[in-house]
């Protein structure tokens, strides 16, 4: 995206008034949505000072909500990780039928609204759902609790390793992993030696994607949560109940601990982004035959 | 053994197809598929009066029209600018260029929780922007303009993203035969260029419609959420939750699911279209 200047010639660029108005009209578009709204979070958070700002992140609800919030992506990750891997093996390294049914339904998460990933569950886990009374007579509880918190970040975060693998590793294609096996290799010393270097940045990119959803999601979380201070609220609830109790102070503290996360989100990404760029570079300069 | 001797088209020296099959289809049934169809086994429970009486009441009609006409409208804006946005990344040289590459995603890593509490601070009377328009007349935090200026931020890096490796593409010869002939540079541009554009254009577009449609952390805070006026349709589902309205809630949701199926076959058509202009 940032290459060198493209030496354009004059038949393919505009008069400089017209570049000059251009870009001040998509500057100040984006002025609006984007530098503005962030530069206000920090500034809000700031606003009543130091002091305030401390004990806004430190008080033991704000504790417990970074903890959740910590709990849900740690564990939410690396199961859709382990998800993402496996289906990238299946769809790019062997040919089968159904395999674009099973493209779209692994996409399927991305389309249903964060309340229905949340109301899903409520249906299932619920009291009045299919295991509400099974669950209740065992003593066990998956909404309104934890469980029913990290199912609902499950969901919401469901494609987004998969879907960076999967075009990589179909480019890739299976050359490289079929002379590993010819040399002798194991299965397993093929995917840990040639697949697993091979896309190693694409899944960190994945991973930070997915780890940037699963800490901020709202929707899907607010619904199964029950909104239980100190026990069932993690960083985005938090926000909202502050909020809601017009401590907006408060509220914008906490959010400017997840807005810092974003800008880290989007640091990460900045980087590697450009290894992944390079990861699929090589395998067109090397030219897997087609 | 078994996906491998009956899905599998040619057979492999690699392993793990079975293992890898089997994980895959286990973890999309146990997490996505038998949740999802809960929502519907729950409205076959219903009697259709009541199932119409859920879905077709004034109120959620109101949404509807809110929640589709917003998304529509932010999703128009989102092309307009996004294209325009993804063309000065690629053509113009400026400086910050590549802060602000980087920065248009933004609305994909700040979760909406953030982003609505600060639009609406933004928004709100006696907000940054706010102050300036309240006096034009133009109220935007706590009415309908307000839902579309949070869909409008969260659906902006899909046209920019979308847009931009097309762009990035395009191969010059095409553009110099095009001024050669005698074409002024906006005759390039609208029968050239923009052609070219479209499969890529109408994708981003249509993302940004449905992760319209769908929203709910970034609005609930800017919209009010007074019913029949700045209601969207998400909120009303989690309404009918806190009412215990369990069918209510559910009959709604499957009206929302069938409208993201028709987004996501309508997406997936324009990206083979778009695969194919690209000649990929």
């Amino acid at each position: 995206m940032s290459q060198s200047p493209p030496n354009v010639s004059a038949s393919r660029t505009e008069p400089a008034w017209v570049r000059r108005l251009l870009i001040g009209i998509a500057l100040v578009f984006l002025a609006l949505f984007l530098f503005i709204p962030l530069v206000s979070v920090f500034f809000e958070a700031f606003k009543k000072g130091w002091e305030v700002y401390v004990a806004s992140i430190s008080e033991p609800d704000a504790l417990s909500a970074i903890v959740l919030t910590l709990t849900a992506a740690v564990i939410a990750v690396p199961l859709n990780l382990v998800f993402g891997v496996s289906a990238a093996w299946a769809i790019a390294k062997f040919d089968f039928r159904g395999k674009s049914v099973l493209l779209t339904l692994i996409d399927l998460p991305f389309s249903v609204s964060p309340v229905i990933a949340g109301l899903v569950y409520v249906l299932v886990f619920g009291l009045q759902g299919w295991w509400g009374e099974w669950l209740r007579d065992h003593d066990l509880k998956v909404i309104f609790a934890v469980p029913g918190i990290v199912l609902a970040t499950i969901f919401v975060t469901f494609p987004f390793i998969a879907r960076e693998l999967i075009p990589l590793m179909q480019a890739q294609g299976q050359e490289q992993e079929e002379a590993a096996r010819v040399l002798g290799a194991s299965g397993w010393q093929t995917f840990f030696k040639v697949t697993l270097p091979n896309v190693k940045w694409a899944l960190l990119y994945g991973v930070i994607l997915c780890n940037a959803r699963a800490m901020g999601e709202f929707g899907a979380v607010s619904v199964v949560s029950g909104h239980i201070r100190g026990q069932t609220n993690t960083l985005p609830l938090h926000i909202e109940i502050l909020y809601n109790e017009y401590q907006f102070a408060a509220s914008f503290a906490v959010a400017s601990i997840l807005a810092s996360l974003a800008l880290v989100t989007l640091v990460l990404k900045f980087i590697v982004e450009r290894q992944v760029r390079q990861e699929l570079a090589q395998v067109k300069d090397v030219g897997v035959p087609a | 053994m078994i996906f491998s001797k009956t899905l599998l088209r040619k057979p492999s020296v690699l392993p793990g197809f079975d293992l890898a099959l089997g994980l895959t289809l286990m973890y999309l049934t146990l997490i996505v598929l038998v949740p999802l169809s809960a929502t519907f086994l729950k409205t076959f429970t219903m009697t259709w009066p009541a199932f119409w009486e859920a879905v077709a009441s004034p109120r959620v009609v109101a949404s509807y029209k809110l929640t589709f006409g917003a998304s529509l409208a932010a999703a128009v804006v989102n092309a307009v600018f996004g294209l325009l946005v993804a063309w000065v990344l690629v053509r113009y040289e400026f400086f910050g260029k590549r802060i602000v590459d980087a920065l248009v995603d933004l609305p994909f890593a700040l979760p909406t929780a953030v982003a609505g509490i600060t639009l609406t601070g933004l928004y709100a009377g006696n907000g940054w922007i706010g102050q300036y328009l309240e006096p034009l007349g133009l109220k935007v935090a706590f009415t309908p303009i307000g839902v579309f200026v949070a869909m409008t931020f969260i659906g902006l890096p899909f046209v920019v993203r979308t847009v931009q490796p097309v762009l990035e593409d395009l191969a010059a010869e095409l553009e110099e035969a095009s001024a050669t002939l005698g074409a002024s540079r906006l005759q390039t541009f609208t029968k050239v260029i923009l052609p070219i554009l479209t499969p890529a254009l109408l994708t981003g577009f249509a993302l940004a419609f449905a992760r319209a449609l769908g929203e709910y952390g970034s609005i609930i805070f800017i919209a009010g959420n007074m019913p029949m006026v700045s209601e969207i349709t998400p909120l009303l589902i989690i309404t009918k939750l806190e009412q215990y309205d369990y069918q209510g809630a559910t009959a709604i949701a499957v009206v929302m699911l069938m409208m993201s199926f028709v987004m996501l076959l309508a997406i997936n058509a324009l990206q083979a279209w778009t695969r194919q202009r690209q000649g990929k």
